[in-house]
C-alpha cells in the first residue's frame, strides 16, 4: 500500500515549494468557504483559564495547569500517561516505534521500552488480531492502523471477533473479552489524500454491536476521550481527524483525565436550529453558524456527538424537541452514514416537534477523488445553505 | 522528522524532568543502528542488503523448487500395529496412568461423537461436528500442555476439552444451549469455551484465532517475564490445513516470529476442507514447509500416533520457552474420517471405500489400543467396560441437558457491551411489549424465568 507522509497537513507547507496552482487556497471573494482560523475559533480553548473551567474535567485536572498543544501531542500525552500508569498497556502498529508517521507515538518507545511500544509487520488483520489476543489474556493493547482507509483488511477481526468476544464468552466474558483494547486510526480529509488517505469509515463500525466508536474534535477531547477509551472494558475504535493533528491547538490540562464516552457535548446553546456533528466538520459548522446567525437573525445550537456509537440519544432529542429543526453534518457519504441513524431516531422520537425535515449535510455518493475534495466534504456554504432551507421551510 | 521545536514541546508533555536528559539524544537510535550495521562490504562473498543480511552470492542461475522427494519427514514412534518402530530407542517415557487417560479420553470423545451425530440427525440439536480420526492430535498435544496454557481452538478439538476436564454435562450444556452453558446459549453447537479450562471460546470464522493466539502469547510472555518464579506458560493454537490458506494464518505466523511469541501453532492436516482436497488447497509441501519461510522451527508428525504427537508437543513447548522465546509450527497429519459436519455428506466428493480403508487400516484409537495390548495393560474386557461406561455417562448427561431450560431471555442483549446501553434497555421493553400483546405467537417457556427473564438485571 502507498503511504505518503501527510505530515504537512494543516499548514507548515514549505512556501518555496508551493506550486503556482495553489490547490489549497479558497476563491478570492469567498466569505463562507474560507479556511478555518484555528487560533480564534470558539471551539478550542485559547486560554488556560477557559480550559480549566470545563466542568466535565475532574477536580485534580481543573486545579492543575495546562499545556498549549496540538492534537497529535494530546494523543501522545494520553498514550504516555496510559503506558506510565498501567503495565498492561501496550502500543503497537506499523511504524509506531520511531514516533509514528503522524508523530503520535514520539518518544514512547524510548521511555517505555521496545517490549511495550513496537512495530508490527505490515498487516492490519494481523496486528488487530494480535491486539485482540493480547487483550483476551489481560493486556490493554492500543493498536494503531496507519490510516482509517487501511482498516478494511482487519474488518473481519473487528466485526466478527473483537465486537463479539464478550458476548460469545458469556459468563466468562469478563475475563475472556477483549475489553481494554483500542484501535486508533487517523481519519478524514486533509485536502489532498485522494481515495485512500481521506476516508471516514465510522458508520461501517456503528452497524456493529459490541464496539464503541469515538471521534474527538480537539486536543483536549483527544486526551480525555482516548484515556476513557483505554479505560473502557469495551473495545473502542478511536478515529483521529488527521487534518487536526497539527492544526488544532489549544490549552489542555496537564493532569490525566477522562471524558465520558457515549455523551455528547453542547458546544453552543441555541433555540431555532440544532446542528449535530463530530470531528472536523464542526469547525465548518461554526463558520456557517456565525454567518447564519448574523444574516438570518436566528439562534443555533451546536452539538458535538463525540461518541458516534453508542451515541447520546437523550441530549440530541432534548435539543431537537426544543428547536424543532435540525441537521446532521459529517464528511463520509450521506447514504447509511451516521446522519441516517440520527435522523431516523429523531423522527421516531421527536415527530410532533419537528417543523422541518431532518437534513443531512454529508459527503456525496462518490469516492474521495483527489481534485474534488473541496466539493465533496460538507463545507461552510453547504451548511449555511441548509440552515437557510431549514429556517424557510 | 519533526522540528526541534515540536520535539521540545513534546518532551514537556511526555517526559518528566528526571528522564528527559536520557531520552532526547537517542530518540532514533534503534533505527539508526540497523541502518549503519547493514552495509555491503567490499569483496564479500555474501550479500548484505538489509532484507537479506547473510546470503551467499552464486553465479549459477537456479530457481529454488520443492519436489516430493524433499518433503519434510513425518515423525512417528509407533507403527500401525502399535509397535515402537525404532528398536534402539528408549521406550516412550509415559506412565500407565497417563496412557490410560489418553486412551479413555479418545474413546469418550469418539463415543460422544457417534451419539451426538445421531442426536442431530433426529433433530435434537441443531448442528454437530465430529472429530473422528483426529482424537490423537487433540488429546496427544493437550497432554503435553499445562492446564494453564491458554488454548485457541478451531472446532475439531473436542479431545482438548476432554483432556482438560470437560465432563459430559459440560459438553451437553453447550450443545443444548442450556442455562449452564458458559456461552449463555449464544453459540452454535461445538463452539465450546471455558475460562476454568483456559480455552478461549471457539468462533466460526476460520483462522481468526491464529493472530489472536500470537497476541495472547505475547501477553503471556510479558507475564512470564514479570513473574519469573511462576509457571512459565505458552499458548497453543489449533487449525486445519484449509484455514491455513486464510490471510490470518500468514499474518499470525509472521507477527509471532517477529515478536518472538511462545506459541505452538498446531495444524491438523486431515486432507480435506469440507469438499476441497489438499491438491486444491496448496501446491507446496503441506503447511510445514511454510513455517521455515517465516523463520519458525517446524516439525511434521504422524497425527494418528498419539505418542508421537505427545512427544513433539512436549519438546515444542520447551523450545517455545527457551531463550529467546519463539513460535513453533507442528503439522499433524491425519485423515478426516467423518463428514465435515452434520450439514455435509462427504460421499458427494469422495469414495466411501477410501474412508472405510482409513477407518480400518489406521486410526489413533486402535493404534494406541494395540500398543497397550502389546504392553499387557489392556484387553477386550476392559475395552467393553470402558465403552459401555462412557456411553452411559454421556447419555445420562444428554437426557438431563435436553430437559434444561435456555438461559433467561435477557441474555440475548447482555454482554454486547459491559453495560446495557440505553437503546438496548428500550428495545427489551419494546420486545416485552410485543410478546405480551401476542402471547400465542411466542413460546417463552423454554427460557429460564419465562417472560420475567427479559428484564434488566443490575450487575
Amino acid at each position: 500500500m502507498l503511504r505518503p507522509a501527510l505530515r504537512r497537513a494543516g499548514g507548515r507547507v514549505n512556501t518555496t515549494l508551493r506550486p503556482c496552482r495553489s490547490y489549497a487556497s479558497h476563491p478570492p471573494k469567498a466569505r463562507l468557504n474560507v479556511p478555518t482560523d484555528y487560533s480564534s475559533t470558539p471551539l478550542l480553548y485559547h486560554s488556560a483559564k477557559s480550559a480549566l473551567a470545563n466542568t466535565e474535567l475532574p477536580k485534580e485536572a481543573r486545579n492543575g495547569t495546562t499545556n498549549r498543544i496540538n492534537l497529535f501531542q494530546a494523543v501522545n500525552a494520553a498514550l504516555a500517561h496510559a503506558l506510565r500508569s498501567d503495565q498492561r498497556v501496550l502500543l503497537f502498529g506499523e511504524d509506531v516505534a520511531f514516533g509514528g508517521v503522524f508523530r503520535c507515538s514520539m518518544g514512547l518507545a524510548t521511555e517505555f521500552g521496545e517490549s511495550r511500544v513496537f512495530n508490527t509487520p505490515l498487516s492490519e488483520q494481523g496486528l488487530v488480531g494480535f491486539a485482540i489476543g493480547a487483550a483476551m489474556e489481560g493486556m490493554r493493547p492500543i493498536a494503531e492502523v496507519q490510516f482509517a482507509d487501511y482498516v478494511f483488511p482487519a474488518f473481519d477481526q473487528i466485526v466478527n471477533e473483537a465486537a463479539k468476544c464478550r458476548y460469545r464468552a458469556g459468563h466468562t466474558g469478563e475475563t475472556m473479552s477483549c475489553g481494554g483494547m483500542v484501535i486508533r486510526m487517523p481519519t478524514g480529509g486533509v485536502g489532498h489524500g485522494g481515495l485512500y488517505h481521506t476516508q471516514s469509515p465510522e458508520s461501517l463500525f456503528t452497524h456493529v454491536p459490541g464496539v464503541r466508536v469515538v471521534i474527538p474534535r480537539s486536543p483536549l477531547q483527544a486526551k480525555g476521550l482516548l484515556l476513557a477509551a483505554i479505560a473502557s472494558n469495551d473495545p473502542v475504535i478511536f478515529m483521529e481527524p488527521k487534518i487536526l493533528y497539527r492544526a488544532a491547538v489549544e490549552h489542555v490540562p496537564a493532569e490525566p483525565y477522562t471524558l465520558p464516552l457515549s455523551r455528547s457535548e453542547i458546544l453552543k446553546q441555541g433555540s431555532d436550529v440544532t446542528i449535530i456533528s463530530y470531528g472536523t466538520p464542526l469547525y465548518n459548522c461554526q463558520t456557517a453558524i456565525e454567518a447564519a446567525e448574523k444574516n438570518f437573525k436566528c439562534s443555533i445550537e451546536l452539538i458535538d456527538l463525540r461518541t458516534v456509537f453508542p451515541w447520546d440519544r437523550r441530549t440530541i432529542m432534548e435539543s431537537v424537541r426544543k428547536t424543532g429543526r435540525c441537521m446532521v453534518v459529517h464528511e463520509s457519504m450521506v447514504n447509511a452514514g451516521i446522519g441516517a441513524e440520527v435522523a431516523a431516531t429523531i423522527q421516531e422520537h421527536c415527530f410532533l416537534r419537528l417543523e422541518a425535515p431532518v437534513l443531512r449535510v454529508a459527503g456525496w455518493t462518490t469516492h474521495a477523488g483527489l481534485a474534488y475534495e473541496k466539493f465533496n466534504i460538507p463545507d461552510a456554504t453547504r451548511i449555511y445553505d441548509s440552515i437557510r432551507n431549514l429556517l424557510n421551510y | 522528522m519533526a522540528s526541534g521545536r515540536a520535539l521540545r514541546a513534546l518532551e514537556r508533555i511526555t517526559i518528566g524532568p528526571a528522564t528527559r536528559s536520557q531520552c532526547s539524544p537517542n530518540l532514533y537510535s534503534r533505527c539508526q543502528k540497523r541502518w549503519s550495521t547493514v552495509s555491503q562490504r567490499q569483496g564479500s562473498d555474501r550479500v548484505h542488503f538489509p532484507g537479506a543480511v547473510n546470503s551467499k552470492f552464486t553465479t549459477s542461475l537456479v530457481f529454488s523448487k520443492t519436489t516430493e522427494e524433499d518433503a519434510m519427514p513425518t515423525y512417528r514412534i509407533l507403527d500401525q500395529e502399535g509397535i515402537v518402530v525404532d528398536k534402539n530407542a528408549e521406550a516412550p517415557n509415559i506412565s500407565e496412568g497417563e496412557l490410560l487417560k489418553m486412551y479413555t479420553d479418545m474413546v469418550a470423545v469418539s463415543i460422544m461423537d457417534i451419539i451426538m451425530f445421531d442426536a442431530q440427525r433426529q433433530g435434537r440439536i441443531s448442528f454437530y461436528m465430529v472429530s473422528a480420526g483426529e482424537e490423537g492430535i487433540a488429546v496427544g498435544s493437550a497432554s503435553s500442555l499445562s492446564h494453564n496454557d491458554p488454548v485457541f481452538a478451531q472446532y475439531r478439538e473436542h479431545g482438548v476439552f476432554q483432556w482438560r476436564g470437560y465432563k459430559p454435562a459440560d459438553f451437553m450444556a453447550q450443545l443444548f444451549a442450556t442455562k449452564d452453558d458458559p456461552g449463555k446459549g449464544r453459540n452454535m453447537p461445538v463452539h465450546y469455551g471455558s475460562r476454568k479450562h483456559n480455552v478461549h471460546s471457539i468462533s466460526s470464522p476460520l483462522a481468526t484465532q491464529i493472530p489472536q493466539a500470537s497476541g495472547a502469547a505475547y501477553a503471556v510472555k510479558l507475564q512470564n517475564q514479570q513473574n519469573p518464579t511462576d509457571e512459565q506458560r505458552v499458548v497453543a493454537c489449533y487449525f486445519g490445513e484449509g484455514a491455513a490458506s486464510e490471510g490470518d494464518f500468514h499474518a499470525a505466523l509472521n507477527i509471532a516470529a517477529t515478536r518472538a511469541c511462545p506459541v505452538l501453532f498446531i495444524c491438523r492436516n486431515n486432507g480435506y476442507a469440507i469438499s476441497t482436497p489438499t491438491l486444491e488447497q496448496y501446491r507446496g509441501d503441506g503447511i510445514a514447509s511454510r513455517g521455515v519461510g517465516y523463520g519458525i522451527d517446524t516439525i511434521r508428525v504422524d497425527g494418528n500416533d498419539i505418542l508421537a504427537v505427545r512427544e513433539v508437543t512436549r519438546q515444542a513447548r520447551q523450545r517455545a520457552l527457551s531463550d529467546p522465546n519463539r513460535p513453533i509450527l507442528i503439522e499433524a497429519m491425519s485423515y478426516r474420517v467423518s463428514h465435515h459436519s452434520t450439514s455435509d455428506d462427504s460421499f458427494a466428493y469422495r469414495q466411501k471405500v477410501e474412508v472405510e480403508d482409513w477407518k480400518r487400516r489406521d486410526n489413533p484409537i486402535t493404534r494406541l489400543r494395540k500398543y497397550m495390548e502389546n504392553q499387557g495393560i489392556w484387553n477386550e474386557a476392559k475395552e467393553k467396560d470402558l465403552r459401555s461406561e462412557a456411553r452411559k455417562s454421556i447419555l445420562e448427561a444428554y437426557r438431563k441437558a435436553e430437559k434444561e431450560k435456555h438461559p433467561p431471555l435477557a441474555a440475548m442483549m447482555e454482554d454486547v457491551y459491559e453495560e446495557l446501553t440505553e437503546e438496548q434497555v428500550d428495545q427489551m421493553r419494546r420486545m416485552r411489549g410485543v410478546i405480551e400483546r401476542y402471547p400465542d405467537e411466542y413460546d417463552v417457556s423454554g427460557y429460564e424465568g419465562g417472560l420475567d427473564g427479559l428484564i434488566r438485571r443490575e450487575k
